[in-house]
């Protein structure tokens, strides 16, 4: 399933394909035809994803293929073991963690995991969260306090399930305490949103000393469609929604909300997943050494300025 | 919203002259009210008990020791930081609730004492942007918590607010963080933070400092949830049970400490102030 403003590309990719088969087939030569073509694919990749707006960033947080917490445990991280459970209520498969180790150091890793078909989706109940889900993420913020060790978060939900037995089991009220209780860290705490943000959902695993985005995500206070459906009174106003919320990585640096984007291969991260989670590994490894250096003392201090000078007022 | 409809000025039917609506109907019982009597209680219908939203200064006249109160809100102006614009730009609402409330954001309050405990009391104005915690309002409540600490004051914050302001967008978000941080400060002074939870108190207001309180009261029968009824409404596709997201029904659900009558706010606050703060005992002997 190909968005949009991919479709171009991808059907020059596949006449190049198909070039490649027929020369081969054949026995010609097409060398210096597919070599053009080659160099059109590039600079057609190049110019759509110059020039993306803002909606098509948010149609490709949402593209499967992306990579996943589960992937990124397996791939960027060595000897993931995952546990499990809220040791209250459940566990909650739309959201995963455990240790692993990174670099030689042990860590410990949570984050949203959407499914990558319908059945697994609805399983992970498409990366929403409920309040044992927030209370998993709780459990392990202690473990890594227990033994000192860094915990890097992956965000990746449209938002905390809005349903009645969350409400009934205090969902806001989880999440204020994920929010406080990862506020409270005493070891280095890095977040990376990986694709969608949404809201308080995304922020109760978000409050790094270093949050980290990748280049085509969203991170924002409603997701696009949610805003225009209560400002435009239309949900298919989610494009202007898109624009005015300003919820892409470049805008999100500019306006200080997150330290660092994460640049994503050509095509985008759910064409190369290996590559993106290369470069994430790579942006990952820098942070933590960074954050290492400091006490636990100045680690909280760091992330209380951090989220303590944000917003934007004005003295009267 | 429901207020001000209730109190804007109509035609009446047989003159053109506008008079102010001096009765007015309780959505919860339908008894005609007088307007006076509805404000000599506490904006509580006389009939049946029904909590009207209550404005920010009547509530800190409601909770402040007489003649205690001294605002420290008021000098943070919003300013546009995304240069927002739906319908109409930011900008422009926001002139129009500081003209419509006199004050440049949805938040109101300052030091006191209640019960004679020293105390700063912040109230989240619904009237302004339906009481939306954009950046100035982030800004007042940290400021507020990091001020009590401070000063060894109690933190007594009166919610109502439909959540984080969608017109700052990040920037609303990063509040929630930036608020309930700024409590540890309380913390790490043993000072007691209590939470007050009006109609109505959902989103990011409830998922941040609202609900991270000490004691956490509710007004009876107020809104209380992350998500609005409507998107959950939409999300499940059934009808919500009977007074769900209620204060009774979370109070069933282990969410709140006690939901108080208006009448019997200030009292009860006084109570647990006395038996939290560490001057209460001193403050009980006065």
């Amino acid at each position: 399933m190909a968005l949009e403003f991919e479709q171009p590309i991808l059907e020059l990719e596949s006449r190049i394909r198909e070039l490649r088969e027929y020369a081969q087939e054949k026995g010609v030569d097409l060398s210096d035809e597919i070599a053009l073509l080659e160099q059109k694919l590039e600079r057609l990749q190049k110019e759509t994803f110059a020039n993306l707006s803002r909606w098509q960033r948010v149609q490709l947080a949402r593209a499967p293929g992306r990579p996943t917490t589960l992937d990124i445990v397996q791939h960027v991280f060595e000897d993931f073991v995952e546990l499990h459970g809220d040791r209250a209520f459940a566990d909650d498969p739309a959201i995963v963690g455990g240790l692993a180790r990174f670099h030689g150091r042990s860590v410990v890793v949570v984050g949203h995991q959407k499914g990558k078909t319908t059945k697994e989706n609805i399983h992970r109940n498409f990366g929403m969260p409920h309040p044992e889900g927030y209370r998993k993420a709780m459990r392990m913020m202690d473990l890594a306090d227990r033994f000192g060790f860094p915990f890097v978060s992956l965000v990746d939900t449209p938002g905390a399930y809005p349903g009645v037995s969350a409400e009934e089991r205090g969902q806001a009220w989880v999440i204020a305490q994920s929010i406080q209780r990862m506020g409270r860290l005493r070891v280095p705490a890095v977040a990376v949103i990986l694709g969608e943000g949404g809201s308080g959902g995304a922020l109760a695993i978000a409050v790094g000393n270093r949050v980290l985005i990748m280049e085509n995500a969203w991170y924002s206070v409603i997701s696009p469609e949610s805003c225009a459906a209560i400002l435009w009174r239309d949900a298919a106003q989610a494009e202007q929604a898109a624009d005015a919320l300003k919820l892409t990585a470049h805008d999100l640096r500019e306006l200080g909300v997150v330290d660092r984007v994460i640049p994503e291969p050509g095509g985008g991260a759910h064409r190369h997943p290996e590559r993106a989670m290369q470069a994430l590994a790579e942006a990952l490894a820098e942070e933590l050494a960074e954050l290492e250096r400091l006490t636990p003392e100045e680690l909280l201090e760091d992330r209380y300025r951090r989220f303590r000078q944000m917003g934007a007022v004005r003295e009267a | 919203m429901a207020l001000d409809r209730l109190f804007r000025r109509r035609r009446t039917r047989g003159g053109g002259r506008d008079v102010p609506e001096l009765w007015l109907k309780c959505p919860a019982c339908e008894a005609q009210i007088y307007k006076k009597d509805l404000e000599a209680n506490l904006m509580v219908c006389p009939e049946c008990g029904h909590h009207f939203r209550m404005g920010v200064v009547e509530r800190v006249r409601l909770l402040a020791d007489e003649g205690s109160f001294e605002a420290t809100t008021g000098h943070v102006q919003p300013e546009d930081p995304l240069r927002f614009r739906d319908t109409e730009p930011y900008t422009e609402r926001l002139a129009r609730y500081q003209q419509k409330t006199g004050r440049p954001d949805a938040i109101y309050g300052g030091t006191c004492t209640v019960g004679r405990v020293p105390a700063l009391l912040l109230a989240m104005d619904y009237a302004f942007a339906g009481g939306s915690m954009g950046s100035v309002v982030g800004e007042e409540i940290a400021r507020g918590a990091e001020r009590a600490a401070g000063e060894g004051r109690a933190l007594v914050i009166v919610a109502a607010s439909g959540g984080a302001r969608m017109q700052e967008a990040a920037l609303s978000l990063m509040q929630m963080a930036k608020t309930t941080m700024a409590l540890d400060r309380l913390w790490e002074r043993r000072l007691p933070y209590v939470s007050i939870l009006t109609d109505p108190t959902t989103g990011g207001v409830t998922a941040s400092f609202a609900t991270l309180a000490d004691v956490i009261l509710a007004e009876p029968g107020a809104l209380i949830g992350f998500a609005g009824p409507r998107v959950i409404k939409q999300t499940i596709r059934q009808d919500l049970p009977e007074g769900f997201q209620r204060s009774e029904f979370l109070l069933q659900h282990g969410l709140l400490d006690r939901v108080v009558p208006r009448s019997e706010l200030k009292a009860t606050l006084a109570r647990i102030l006395r038996l939290l703060h560490p001057e209460g005992a001193q403050a009980d002997g006065a």
